[in-house]
Order: C-alpha cells, then structure tokens, then sequence
C-alpha cells in the first residue's frame, strides 16, 4: 500500500513521517516516531491511555487517523514538562500519590491538562468529568482528582 | 487518612518506624508522571513481526485436521507455529516447585479444552497482516461435549476436560481428588451443638482488566541470547516457565520488566511470553505478541469461581464448635495456579476464629472454561466472603450483635489453628473493636475489654486436638467415614506416618531437607528409591508459654496397630503447607 507522507508539530517540535492511509495516530506517534507517551489499552476508544491533543483538543490517538493530523499541533504527556522542570499537574500527580501502576497516567494527565487550560479553577464535579473516559485500575481515582484540584488551586497552568 | 493506633499492642511495639506513617516519594514516581517509565511495549526494535493466535471457537472439541498453507502464503506471513514447533509443548506453572503435572499445551495439538485455546500462532510483518492470515488458517473441528459446573465435572460419565486429570479434579499428593484438612470431630461437634446451620456460597470468575494487556517482545541479543521485555509480575517465573518450554537454559533468556500496566494476579501466567521468545528463535527476528483488549477480557484468566458449602455446629451463647467447609474451585480447562489456591484456602480454614472442630474439602475442579488464575488472595478472598456472611448469619441465629459475635470467636494469641500452626499477633479483637468505635456501633462492656492477647493460647485452645482416622489410616474420605472410626490421631500429634515417597520436594525454607530439586525432565522419569524418610527439624518456637507439640516421632504410639502393609500414607498436615509454600513471618 502506498504510503503518504504527514507532517505536524508534536511537542513543539517540526516532526514528519509516512504512513498507512489507515493507520491511527496512536502507532504513527509510538511506533513511526518514538513516543511512547501515548498507551494502547483498548484500541476502541473506551480506556483513555492513548489520549493527546490535537490543536487543544483531547483525542483519543487509538481512534484518530494519522492522515487527519497534518499540519495540526499535536501534544503528549512526554512534553508537558518545560526542560527540567514539571508541570503543576505533574508535581501534583507525584505529591498526590496519583499514580499507581503509571500505565492511565499520561492519558490522565494529558486530560487534567486540557480541562485546566479551558477551566482554570474546575469544580470537583467538572474534574470528575473531564476524566471520565480515561480507566484507571489501581487508584480508585480518588488521589487524582485531588491531585488535579491541587494542581487548579496551587499554581496557574502554563500553556505548552 | 493513615491513623497510627500506637495504643494498640504498645509493649509489642518497635516505635522506630522511620517511613511508616510518612509521605515518602516512590522511586518509580517521576517516570510515571513525564511518561519515561517504559512498559513492555515501549520498546523500538527494527524489523519486529507480529505474533497472533488463532483460538478454539469450541469450549470442547478433537481437533481433526490444521490447514495452514494458505495463511503460510498470504502476504507478510513469515512463519506459522503449530503445536509440533514447541519444543516441550505441555507444562504446568508450578512445575518450577515441582507441584503438579504437566498438563497445558502452549499451542493446541489434539483438542481444545476451552473457548479461546490458542491452536496455531502466525508470525507476520505487521499487526494487520497477522490478523489477516489468521481468517485463513483453517482447523476442523470434532465438537464434544462440554461441561461447565464445578460439581458436574466430578460426577461420573462428566467429558474429560483435562486428559492428565482425568477425573477432572486436581490430584492432591498425587493420588486424592481434593485437599482435605481434619482438626478435632466436626460430626461429635454438630451433635452436640443447639444450632446447625448450613449454606451455600458461589462466587464469579472476575477478569482483573489491566489497562495494559497482556504481551512481551523478544528478540535476538548480540550475544546469542534474547532478551524479552515482559509485563510479568512474576519476571523470574516467566524466564523458568519460557526456557522449560522452549527448552533451551534459562541464561539463555535476558528478561527485563517490573513495571507491569496492572497486574492484579492476571500477568502471572506466562501467556505470550514462550511463543515470542520461540517466534524469535525460529525467525531470528524481533518478536511482538500482545493481546488485544477482546482477547485479554475474553482469554485472559480470571480470578476463578469457587462454591462453597459453609456447615457450622453453633451453641445458644454464641460460641461455635464445629466447621465444615466443602469447597470447589474452578479452574477452568487447565490447572495453572488453582492447586495452590486451593493450598491457601485450607491454611485459611476457617477464617479468624477459634473453633474446637474443623474439617474441609477442598476440590479444584477442571471445567470448559478459560483456565483461572490468582488474583488479589486468590483462595482466601472467596472463602473469606462465605465466611464472613455466614458469621452475620450465624450471629442473628444466636441473637448476638454481629461485631459481638466475631469478637468471642476470634482468635487470640496463641491458639492452635487447624493446620497446625499457632495464632501469632492476631488482631481480630481490635480491629473489630477500631471498627465499631468509627461507625459508633455499640459494643458491650466485656467486648470493649477483650483483647486479643487475653484468653487464647492456653488449655484446649493451644492443643491439636485427638483428631479421627478411618479405617484405612487415613484422615478420611466421605466415603468411609460412615463406619466406626477405628483410630484417633492421639491429641498434640501434628501428623500422621508420613509416606515413603514425599509426593512433593523442594522445601524453599530450609527446615525439610529437600532431597532433590531436579530440572525438569520431559519425560518423567522411574521412580527414583525412595529417599530415608529424615523427620523435619521441629516447627519453630512460638514466644511466650505456648508449648510446641512434640516433633514427629516415626513410631506412633497405638491406640490401634497401624493396618499391616498399608498403601504408602501421604503426609498430611502443616509440614506440606509451609515446606513448599514459603516462609512463614517471623
């Protein structure tokens, strides 16, 4: 099958490669370009371990095709951190105790960051809802929506 | 929040606790929150192939005929496994402790036991291309009956499920079809009891639904080894379990892994691990082999469903004297790690409680269905909710507050178990004490007094009771129990004559010698002569006044001459839990 070249910004940084007319953003970011950010769960859109942004917006790269993301800007959670230092979400998530096994945690902050970037202050419920579609099996989620609240609360959320 | 009860045992206390009750950051942490930390998956290997398997559509089939040669030609398609490919097609997991028999294939060669046993594996350039030379394999299948309940597959004229268990039951010591444990006379019990009370209890298979599923990549190393990124929880039992099976040393195998998406007991049973390592082998190319979500849900093992009967001999003050637990554990098609749930579960009989009179059975039954596996205190959990539900039953046939009721028959220190082991820093009483004063509940005077340091330990309560023999020396079966009982295990005797040939070596903890950890050997071999029988050194020494019971001594007094010439006798008893399962706390 003939191959198509795509170029898009991912992390802030100019990125192209070619791809399958069919395959999904999730394969293009871990596996045509190296981050491994982004987790395979389910590959239906139902466990939120893929989720990035397109131009803002939370995506689920399981579900995305690659072809649609040319010229967009794309984020990871492996670029929320400025250099050495993290991200308010990320001293939260670690302060927190947010993560257990690790495996939901860059698709849960990578939705936290889009909730707090639209909603500087969220209610509880408003947390609740923006994480709603990423599954985690170990937390109980209770310490990430109080990292995420923490995060609101403490300092303001820089833009990437 | 955290409470640090200091109050509670403070004379037992070592108050230098120096990370207890302090927030101390985890070592894994940074790399889970900038996505650093690699999983399994998280590697790049140039020119990696996709593994994928084809499974049974059948819970029970023969298999009559495997067409491969239209997948071997379809596009991508650079190797097709098949049973005949692995070198030691048929293993069981605790064969590396020497527990059990080798009775699942990696690869279906014969029939299909289950929905979902993987038949053929096909190895291709990418993901799509494997998925696609799977539809094209084809198999003819033979259905069979099939059988699904834990009690049906033990009735006679039940398929066979499993040809190495034929009588679809796990064989305990190597000739019984369950696990037994006999402490006192349940049946005296119940006869003298006010109340009598018997239930049934039956628990699901849970799948534990990792975010990551299951899956590994192996590859050829510069060395002439392969290294495997693994998710398993259990990273040497993997490397044991894939060199047995592909037959080659284990240092052979560089594993690398401990950070594992979500285990909960469901990444111990190295499902993919054998056949990439084996794909790599026989490609000399990376190996991916990762299961889909619909594959970890559907085939990846569940914590097993288990019913249980709960009988229980109970007086009118609320004290119980007797407990007869009957337990079937479903292991599905294939034995995995059911046999040691099973283990567990007797040494958790009968839960937290001092009973003068405790039996149980433990079945592992073999079924239809997707083998089970651990999860989260698997053989204790399931138990631990028959129990637990029956207390509150049997505390409102005693007109007895449920808190109340746990409390008076909780252990306390020093009690002798029905396995054989006393209680040691026991803690019911407190913790159901800590329990009602957080939800208010109400506790009497003498309730609120009680302490698990007070009452136990002492009189009947540290004894092994005389204990009941059948006629053939043994413990006893159902089946002949109904006649007199012709012996008694005199009282404060922790076994009885043990067998000329330990069914099981291999002590981990040192305190029975093994006599031999042989690898494993494909064929089994001839009985080797059966090793001089060395009494274990005696069981540890409990603190405080509590009086071990007298080490074993070969010649048992009578009461009655042992049956001449009697067919060799299992041990049975503590020995057997402790020697093979591990250590105990001190």
């Amino acid at each position: 099958m003939a191959k198509l070249p795509i170029q898009f910004r991912l992390n802030g940084s100019d990125r192209a490669t070619f791809v399958d007319p069919a395959s999904n953003l999730l394969d293009t970011l871990r596996r045509g370009l190296g981050d491994f950010g982004p987790k395979y769960g389910c590959g239906q859109g139902t466990c939120g371990v893929c989720t990035v942004l397109v131009d803002g917006e939370p995506q689920l790269a399981c579900l995305t095709l690659a072809v649609s993301c040319e010229g967009r800007q794309i984020e990871t959670a492996s670029g929320m951190a400025d250099g050495p230092h993290l991200h308010p979400l990320q001293d939260a998530f670690m302060d927190h105790f947010a993560a257990q096994c690790g495996f939901c945690t860059p698709g849960m902050l990578t939705a936290a960051r889009a909730l707090l970037a639209k909603n500087p202050q969220p209610s509880r419920e408003e947390v609740v809802e923006a994480i709603s579609g990423n599954i985690c099996r170990c937390t109980g989620y209770e310490p990430i929506i109080a990292a995420i609240l923490a995060a609101a609360s403490g300092t303001s959320v820089r833009r990437a | 929040m955290l409470e640090l009860r200091k109050d509670l045992f403070a004379d037992e206390r070592d108050d230098n606790l120096n990370v207890v009750g302090k927030g101390v950051q985890r070592q894994d942490m940074p790399g889970h929150v900038t996505a650093r930390t690699r999983f399994f998956d998280d590697h790049a290997f140039d020119g990696m192939l996709h593994l994928k398997v084809v499974r049974s559509p059948h819970h029970h089939a023969r298999i009559r005929a495997i067409d491969t040669s239209a997948a071997e030609r379809a596009p991508g398609v650079k190797r097709v496994l098949r049973g005949a490919d692995v070198p030691v097609n048929k293993n069981t997991l605790l064969s590396l402790i020497n527990f059990g028999k080798d009775d699942e294939p990696s690869l279906a060669v014969s029939k299909v036991s289950y929905k979902g046993e993987p038949v053929v594996a096909i190895l291709a350039d990418s993901e799509a291309q494997a998925l696609a030379a799977r539809k094209l394999v084809r198999i003819d299948y033979d259905p069979l009956p099939a059988v699904f309940d834990v009690e049906e597959t033990l009735k006679p004229g039940a398929p066979v499920v499993n040809e190495t268990y034929p009588g679809n039951y796990f064989e305990y010591h190597e000739r019984f079809d369950h696990q037994k444990l006999r402490f006192g006379d349940v049946e005296r019990g119940f006869a003298g009891a006010d109340i009598v009370m018997e239930h049934r209890y039956q628990m699901s298979p849970i799948e534990h639904a990792p975010t990551e599923t299951n899956g590994s990549i192996a590859a050829p190393e510069q060395n002439g080894r392969y290294v495997v990124h693994s998710c398993a929880q259990g990273l040497f039992f993997a490397l044991g379990t894939t060199a047995k099976i592909v037959d080659v040393e284990s240092n052979m195998l560089h594993f690398i892994g401990g950070t594992v998406g979500g285990g909960f007991g469901g990444k111990v049973d190295s499902l993919t691990e054998p056949l990439a390592v084996l794909g790599a082998m026989l490609t000399g190319r990376p190996v991916r082999f990762v299961l889909d979500r619909e594959e970890e849900m559907l085939y990846g093992s569940p914590r097993g469903a288990e019913r249980i009967y709960v009988k229980d001999g109970l007086m009118r003050d609320g004290r119980i004297v007797a407990r007869h637990i009957r337990s079937y554990f479903d292991a599905g098609a294939y034995t995995r790690l059911s046999s040691y749930a099973a283990i567990k579960c007797t040494a958790h009989v009968p839960g937290p409680y001092w009973i003068p009179n405790v039996a149980s059975d433990i079945y592992v039954s073999y079924t239809n269905r997707c083998p089970s596996t651990a999860m989260r205190g698997f053989g204790v959990t399931a138990v631990d909710f028959a129990l637990e539900v029956q207390m509150d039953r049997l505390a409102e046939a005693a007109s007895m507050d449920p808190m109340e009721f746990r409390i008076l028959n909780a252990y306390r220190d020093g009690d002798m178990k029905p396995h054989r082991r006393a209680a040691k820093n026991t803690a019911l009483v407190e913790c159901v004490q800590v329990a009602a004063e957080k939800a208010n509940w109400p506790l009497s005077e003498q309730a609120k007094r009680a302490s698990s340091l007070l009452g136990g330990g002492a009189g009947d309560r540290a004894q092994i009771p005389a204990t009941q023999l059948d006629a053939r020396g043994q413990i006893g079966r159902p089946d002949t129990r109904s006649g007199p009982v012709t012996q008694v295990l005199p009282a404060g005797t922790s076994r009885i004559a043990p067998s000329k040939q330990p069914v099981m070596e291999g002590a981990r903890d040192g305190r029975a010698a093994p006599t031999q950890v042989p690898r494993y050997e494909p064929q089994r071999p001839a009985a080797p002569p059966p090793p001089a029988y060395q009494p274990a050194p005696p069981p540890y020494q409990p603190g405080g006044s509590y009086s071990p019971p007298p080490a074993y001594q070969p010649a048992s007094p009578p009461p009655a001459p042992p049956p001449p010439a009697a067919p060799a006798q299992p041990q049975h008893g503590a020995v057997r839990f402790s020697s093979v399962f591990g250590t105990r706390r001190r």
